[in-house]
């Protein structure tokens, strides 16, 4: 008799008290943009616990090395030669496989290839900023890239982003569709940014910084930096509520 | 000491800032850099139904236009399926029907709009259906946690006034906030769908 795999239930509950509240006063530009009122609470239903699938076919192997995949050929970007690997798990430390993890970023002078930033640092020929990849069965993915640079932005007059780079994940359900931001270990920045702030737990904080990673590293080439993300956790439990039917 | 629970916490989010075309858009960037943008076509060739245009502006709480927001976008086929292995039924979704795109705003006016078919409505919770409706997520620089909403259409008003998640909002005039309005032009069928960040009309967003 084969038996079939156990049905998996509801996501767990956000923690909306580890992320970062929709209002706050110092990034000031979430004081317009913060609803109000509470959110509406939903129990999961079809809508939420299924989501977008990607397979190898909607991307190149190139897309996952930001170090090539906007240089002339025989060219390289400028910068801190780095890989960021690590897994993506749930939050009950199962990978999760097969799922689309896109990044972008500023490159090494601290500029972004986009047509609204005008930030004095250069545009880098070489470098495009993005880079996306599928995890693999294990959950495990990895990138090649520049470290990005710090720059400026208008909040306070002199507010300086740390070094980061932005991480969009998507996991098996829409409910766990998630888009946050990656700093790294030792960077004095991360303790002045209020963007970084808006986190009210110094814990979730560290979640956020990607430690350096000697085994990882490949001697004489790239240091490498270590970045597991967690998504939300499914119930898998005897009693299970009931999505649909009776 | 009680024994651990050895869970996990969820990683936090972040704004996804003003730049986030770059890595989820980057024709809207400004740059070419990919074979193919994902979630360009939500419905595919294939799809039947409805063909629908849904276009909006999402409005800060200053009445302005939020021009550098993203939207994505997560609906099931005119049959009430979604194209993911488990919603029953999967197996007979239209090939290249994805369900899913994303949505950029026209950068001067924050104007946004995007091409697919009416989704069909589909089982709920505890044996109810759900009336048609289109599942969007908001981020954009200042918003700190995506914003979840549902969007549904006007000409259902029957099915509307059964669904349960329509029904959980305690504030009828509330409700209005989810309904996209029909209209025809030039042969097209469009729903127009502002969503408002704050205010008295401030849209409902979901903790899902």
């Amino acid at each position: 008799m084969t038996q079939t795999p156990k049905k998996q239930g509801e996501f767990y509950q956000r923690d909306r008290r580890w992320h970062p509240p929709a209002y706050d006063k110092d990034y000031k530009t979430s004081v317009a943009r913060s609803p109000k009122l509470s959110l509406i609470s939903l129990e999961n239903t079809p809508s939420e616990i299924t989501g977008p699938r990607f397979g190898h076919g909607d991307m190149t192997p190139i897309d996952n090395d930001l170090l090539s995949n906007y240089a002339q050929p025989d060219q390289s970007p400028i910068g801190e030669r780095i890989i960021v690997h690590g897994r993506v798990l749930d939050e009950n430390a199962r990978p999760v496989p097969n799922t689309l993890v896109e990044i972008w970023q500023a490159n090494a002078s601290g500029r972004y290839r986009h047509k609204k930033d005008s930030y004095l640092g250069a545009i880098d020929p070489n470098f495009g900023g993005c880079g996306r990849t599928m995890t693999d069965e294990n959950g495990y993915y990895y990138f090649r890239t520049v470290k990005p640079g710090a720059y400026p932005w208008r909040n306070w007059v002199n507010d300086w982003r740390p070094a980061h780079i932005h991480v969009s994940v998507f996991g098996t359900g829409f409910a766990q569709r998630l888009i946050t931001q990656l700093y790294f270990e030792g960077d004095p920045l991360v303790k002045t940014c209020p963007i970084v702030a808006t986190i009210p737990d110094p814990e979730a904080i560290e979640q956020l910084i990607a430690k350096l990673d000697m085994n990882a590293t490949i001697p004489l080439d790239t240091i490498a930096y270590k970045f597991d993300i967690v998504l939300r956790g499914r119930r898998s439990t005897l009693f299970e509520n009931r999505l649909e039917g009776n | 000491m009680p024994q651990s629970l050895d869970y996990l916490k969820e990683t936090p989010s972040q704004t996804a800032g003003p730049y986030v075309h770059i890595g989820l858009a980057p024709g809207a960037a400004g740059f070419q850099i990919y074979d193919q943008e994902l979630g360009q076509d939500i419905a595919g060739p294939n799809a039947t139904g409805e063909r629908i245009r849904v276009e909006g502006l999402v409005i800060d709480g200053t009445g302005s236009p939020v021009k550098d927001v993203l939207l994505e976008v997560w609906q099931a086929n005119a049959d009430g399926v979604y194209p993911h292995p488990e919603h029953a039924g999967h197996e007979s979704v239209e090939e290249g029907f994805r369900g899913w795109g994303r949505v950029i705003t026209n950068f001067e006016t924050g104007e946004w709009a995007f091409d697919t078919v009416k989704p069909g409505a589909l089982m709920g919770r505890n044996g109810q259906m759900m009336a048609p409706h289109i599942n969007l997520w908001i981020v954009a620089r200042g918003i700190n946690v995506g914003l979840n909403t549902r969007l549904y259409f006007d000409d259902e008003a029957e099915a509307n006034a059964a669904d349960p998640v329509i029904n959980v909002i305690e504030w009828e005039k509330r409700r209005e906030t989810l309904i996209a309005k029909r209209s025809e032009r030039d042969g097209e069928t469009v729903y127009r769908f502002d969503i408002r960040l704050q205010g008295g009309d401030e849209t409902v967003f979901f903790d899902i």
